[in-house]
């Protein structure tokens, strides 16, 4: 892995990037506008499910309407994530931010999975309860502990080497 | 006392000095902020695009603005008390930065057009397309504009 990363972080594109002011800053900037949409929206999405929000709203609706909004936020910050990743691969490896931040991405999109295959399949029995069955709500609040846990550590990355190094 | 006296005067109090020399508060204060930021997205995504009559979203009237003013609400107060210590502890270097009034000034304008001439236009003139996008598009546009210049005061 080690060599990998090592050989990622000498191609000219890496290079590159790491040293451009202006385009990482513009990668960073993008991440960051996509984090709000597409987390902004999860996080109603989960607050229905935990039925705090909206409740007037069937479920189904919140999610037909706004899960599309979360997939293309979700999808930018891929690509931004991925970008900033190449710009500096050794450094970002190395940080224990980054790393709980990539665990925690998949446990949310475990925890989205598990909900759509169990619980959602069953959604015409639930939709229109206020208050969604004890399961629906536990992935919900799942799903808002991650997001939160993501954002800390995302927004963390930069002070590693004040905590750790 | 000049503006830039009082700023330096903010910056060195001594709890702001306590809160420097610490590593984890001003990172901790700082997600915080983020969080208050991803909040107002979503708010705003949602009640906005709503008045822009985007068939993606909910589509439920007045009380899906209503709601997503309160979430917006919450949004905005935790950024100004989590904004306040993160502005007080490098006031001075804020002093000199463009982007910092950038958002200062969309900031305080945007509170004022939501809760003033956008919650009265949306009583009034709920049922004028022209002027509900009208009011859908600045407050995109202005929280766009505190999301973006926020960014820019980090940077180097």
């Amino acid at each position: 892995m080690a060599s990998l990363l090592e050989w990622l972080a000498l191609t000219s594109g890496s290079i590159s990037l790491h040293q451009s002011h202006y385009m990482y800053l513009i990668v960073l900037t993008v991440h960051v506008l996509a984090l709000t949409v597409c987390i902004g929206t999860a996080l109603i999405i989960d607050l229905r499910l935990l039925g705090v929000f909206i409740r007037y709203i069937p479920t189904s609706i919140v999610l037909s309407r706004l899960l599309p909004w979360s997939l293309g936020g979700f999808l930018i910050i891929m690509v931004s994530g991925l970008l900033m990743f190449y710009a500096s691969p050794i450094d970002k490896y190395n940080n224990l931010f980054f790393r709980a931040k990539i665990a925690m991405l998949f446990l949310a999109a475990i925890n989205i999975w598990f909900f759509l295959k169990t619980d959602y399949s069953s959604i015409k029995k639930w939709d229109q309860e206020t208050l969604p069955p004890k399961r629906v709500r536990f992935a919900g609040g799942v799903g808002l502990t991650l997001w939160a846990a993501i954002i800390a550590a995302g927004r963390l990355i930069p002070y590693q080497q004040y905590w750790f190094d | 006392m000049s503006l830039l006296e009082i700023f330096h005067l903010l910056e060195y109090l001594p709890v702001l000095i306590e809160m420097r020399s610490s590593p984890w508060v001003f990172p901790m204060i700082a997600t915080f902020h983020l969080f208050g930021l991803v909040i107002i997205g979503g708010a705003v995504i949602v009640g906005d695009l709503q008045l822009l009559n985007h068939k993606i979203t909910l589509q439920l009237g007045s009380l899906i603005t209503h709601d997503m003013e309160r979430l917006m609400t919450l949004g905005l107060v935790i950024m100004v008390i989590t904004g306040v210590p993160l502005f007080m502890c490098f006031a001075t270097k804020y002093y000199y930065l463009t982007p910092f009034w950038v958002k200062l000034f969309s900031l305080i304008f945007v509170v004022i057009f939501t809760f003033t001439i956008r919650r009265n236009a949306l009583k009034k003139y709920r049922e004028n397309p022209t002027i509900t996008k009208v009011v859908a598009i600045t407050s995109i546009s202005l929280w766009t504009s505190v999301a973006l210049s926020g960014r820019l005061i980090g940077f180097p």
